[in-house]
């Protein structure tokens, strides 16, 4: 039950949230260093989610006596990457969240800033999608549905997030490998995962393509049949096969990471560096992880800056051939 | 079916002294941020969410609940004293609720918005507690062919808005189209009418477009003025709440409001906004005073919308619990604290949370009969307001204006974007275009767009989805009742009289 000091704390919160303050938390050690975390979305979205369980865990590890959140919301991260490469540029003790989306979004608005200009610390969750069918649906399999999208991509619309994000693009990619033409397909896009929900209760489009925790719960409930997922091999407790297991060799996570500013020293650097992979292997994230189905996948410095630059030629790859970039 | 003694189970769960003090502690939460313009519930929430780390889940989801309706009775009240609407949901409320005000019946107009409020907030909620798996059913047989129809029909029932001169009322509903088309393309991520500006990518916001237009525009019109007549402060007249009269007139648009507003915000796609300008709408058809409307202000312009846009705040509670859809942004971030819990919500969250379920929905009984409580009193001290002096009163609604704006999203171009708009209110004002249409095209036009194009692209370019849907042709159909509905019965009545007479004003 509720205790007088969590009383206290929520209303400090509440008291905080009313004068749309930012989220501080009291230092309780001083020997530990305090983080700022910038967030190039508005609160409330995934980033800003990783952003608020960083902090979380990060202060009951003690590793930080606390840390500021600043976010600056829009554009799928366009809006705030700008500021975080010019205006916290050198500041060692700094963390922006950023992760697959931003990259789309920088191809698709023809940013001009892009992440080769920030400091890859880390890339540390993922979420794999899921291709979903209504209950009453024909298919059975994963290639029942890549037969019919090769006999008619325009008979198979399907729903997903907005136009050229993580969904989008894994289609994409599905037909890319099963030969089918990317401007043909019929894509429905929805703003929410909750209106593409409620098209796909109401079989109105033959197909989903989301995160798998926006379907988890319909699956589970039977109202959705999931045929596969965009993991890497086989979830537990998810009983469908991978798409690569499916005959279609496609993988992809909408992953999440988080990048210091341009021009730090090498010391922050390694510093962050080591800050982060202690976080990622603590027990309270793999908690966080498991709650919000997030799949842990660390990886740190020099290869994660690889993985970026090979996943932006990937992403623009499809962008440009379904006729986004 | 025991869903009463599921109800009383969760008035037990929501009867604790800690949760009823996180009750009243959301509700005037939610109703200070309501009032203003910038913060909204979804942000509010968003910003608490860390609490979700430090309570229980009982306890922080009677806290988002008491901040969601606390928020909606807030908004209505700059709407009605300021001409500034808190919250997109309530612009409709300024339109009769602020002439009111300045005919010296701000008192009544607060007082049947926060009645309606509880009035309709309470059907809303008995509406989730009973019928909310037969609703949802039907919910989701709306697909974006019926969408488009529904927004056909709330474009034909919205001219009621348009003022008395369809050219400029067109005009401004253009207007709003195009600043609805600014940004992102959903349908194909490409940019729109954005001049390379990467703030204008997400759009511009409804709320900001409200303000600037109503709170600046009136602000700026006034300065105008200021030495072309005398000031004058209109005295309150009559008794602060509401006549025997005005009773009357409000009981019957507050259960209309319930009754349009509840379904619509069942609607996936459905929101908040739709149900107050058909309630508006309807309301002007019905009223045997439409001479008050946009003159003196009329009171069941403001008891409508009002009841509608509470109604539909409970209706969107029944997507998100009973299958666990999120169809606003205040609930997607609500769904995103339960995840913080570790609950998945979904279809099964009825039968594997009931506590919290339950719990939930008695909490919203009780938060709103703790807002009504809340709020009656405080209109003494809100009418006060408009004793302030003209020159006074302006200058700070300009500075809320302002600091509101700036709050939505920490960006200089919200400011800039709103002073233009401000002085596009004020050239509107000067030259007489209603200023509602452009709020209405911009909210109606960007979501007709996108029905219209969903529809077409599953069903591969065929037209007769429209009407090949039942749903969707009921709709077309009341749509089509409602364009030439008005002229055949004007037609017949004429026959009747055996003569022609003209009826000024009469559409």
């Amino acid at each position: 039950m509720l205790n007088r000091r969590n009383f206290l704390a929520g209303t400090a919160a509440a008291g905080a949230a009313a004068i749309a303050a930012l989220h501080l938390t009291p230092a309780f050690a001083q020997d530990t260093p305090q983080l700022q975390i910038f967030v190039p979305a508005a609160p409330g979205g995934g980033w800003d989610q990783t952003a608020r369980a960083i902090d979380q865990v990060l202060r009951s590890e003690k590793l930080i006596s606390g840390s500021q959140i600043t976010n600056v919301g829009g554009a799928g991260g366009t809006v705030g990457l700008p500021q975080f490469v010019n205006q916290w540029k050198g500041k060692g003790n700094s963390l922006m969240v950023a992760g697959m989306v931003m990259v789309g979004a920088i191809i698709a608005n023809k940013a001009a800033n892009n992440l080769t200009e920030v400091t890859p610390i880390a890339r540390l969750t993922g979420e794999f999608e899921a291709l979903v069918v209504p209950a009453e649906s024909p298919f059975k399999t994963a290639t029942d549905f890549v037969a019919a999208l090769k006999a008619d991509p325009s008979k198979v619309p399907v729903a997903g997030g907005s136009a050229g994000g993580s969904d989008h693009i894994l289609f994409g990619l599905i037909a890319k490998t099963a030969g089918v033409p990317a401007a043909n397909l019929s894509y429905v896009p929805f703003a929410g995962g909750g209106e593409a929900l409620s098209a796909l209760l109401g079989n109105q489009v033959a197909a989903g393509i989301s995160g798998y925790g926006e379907f988890s719960e319909q699956v589970k409930a039977g109202a959705l049949r999931l045929l596969a997922i965009s993991a890497d091999k086989r979830q537990e407790g998810i009983d469908a096969p991978t798409l690569k297991e499916a005959g279609i060799d496609v993988e992809l996570f909408n992953w999440r990471g988080v990048f210091a500013p341009p021009g730090i020293s090498d010391d922050d650097k390694a510093a962050m560096i080591k800050l982060v992979e202690t976080m990622a292997k603590s027990d309270a994230w793999a908690t966080e992880c498991k709650n919000r189905n997030w799949t842990p996948i660390l990886l740190t410095g020099d290869d994660y800056a690889k993985f970026v630059t090979e996943d932006t030629a990937r992403i623009g790859a499809i962008l440009k051939d379904l006729g986004l970039a | 079916m025991d869903t009463l003694g599921h109800l009383a189970h969760g008035f037990a769960v929501a009867f604790t002294p800690t949760n009823l003090l996180w009750c009243l502690v959301g509700t005037t939460l939610g109703t200070a941020i309501g009032v203003l313009p910038g913060l909204g519930p979804a942000l509010t929430i968003a910003l608490l969410l860390p609490i979700t780390y430090q309570v229980v889940p009982e306890a922080s989801f009677i806290l988002f609940a008491g901040i969601y309706y606390g928020a909606m009775y807030g908004g209505s009240t700059t709407s009605i004293l300021l001409n500034t609407p808190g919250e997109s949901a309530t612009i409709v409320t300024a339109l009769e609720g602020n002439r009111m005000a300045r005919s010296g019946r701000g008192g009544a107009a607060l007082a049947t918005s926060a009645i309606g409020s509880f009035v309709a907030g309470t059907l809303g909620t008995m509406g989730v507690a009973f019928l909310a798996p037969t609703v949802v059913k039907y919910a989701i047989k709306f697909g974006p062919a019926e969408y488009f129809s529904l927004m056909v029909l709330a474009f034909i029932t919205v001219s009621a808005v348009l003022g008395s001169s369809s050219v400029r009322g067109l005009t401004s509903l253009f207007a709003g189209f195009v600043i609805g088309m600014i940004g992102v393309d959903l349908q194909t991520g490409q940019p729109r009418f954005t001049f390379g500006t990467a703030e204008l990518l997400d759009g511009v916001d409804v709320i900001i477009v409200a303000v600037g237009l109503f709170a600046v525009g009136e602000t700026l019109y006034m300065a105008s003025r200021r030495y072309a007549g005398k000031d004058e402060i209109v005295p309150l007249k009559g008794s602060l709440y509401m006549t025997a009269a005005e009773w009357a007139r409000s009981w019957k648009p507050w259960l209309r409001g319930a009754a349009i507003g509840f379904p619509i915000g069942a609607l996936p796609a459905g929101g908040a906004e739709i149900p107050t300008f058909l309630s508006y709408a309807v309301e002007k058809k019905l009223s045997k005073h439409k001479e008050e409307f946009g003159t003196v202000g009329a009171i069941e312009g403001v008891a409508g919308p009002e009841a509608a846009n509470n109604a539909s705040a409970a209706g969107v509670l029944v997507p998100m619990l009973t299958l666990g859809l999120p169809t606003s942004a205040t609930a997607a971030i609500m769904l995103s604290a339960f995840q913080s819990y570790g609950i998945n919500p979904g279809p099964l969250l009825l039968t594997t949370q009931a506590n919290l379920v339950w719990g939930l929905i008695a909490s919203l009984f009780i938060a709103n009969i703790i807002l009504v409580v809340l709020n009656l009193p405080l209109i003494g001290l809100w009418v006060r307001l408009l004793k302030i002096p003209a020159p006074q009163l302006y200058a700070g609604i300009l500075v809320f204006a302002t600091v509101g704006t700036y709050g939505i999203s920490q960006s200089p171009i919200d400011l800039v974007i709103l002073y233009l708009l401000g002085a596009a209110g004020f050239l509107m004002r000067r030259f007489d275009f209603p200023t509602a249409p452009v709020i209405i095209g911009m909210i109606l036009g960007p979501l007709a767009e996108t029905q219209f194009r969903r529809a077409m692209t599953i069903a591969n370019g065929d037209w007769t989805v429209f009407y090949r849907h039942p749903l969707s042709l009921t709709l077309l159909a009341l749509a089509f009742l409602g364009l030439v509905g008005p002229h055949i019965w004007a037609w017949i009545q004429q026959r009747r009289r055996r003569g022609p007479e003209h009826v000024p004003g009469d559409a």
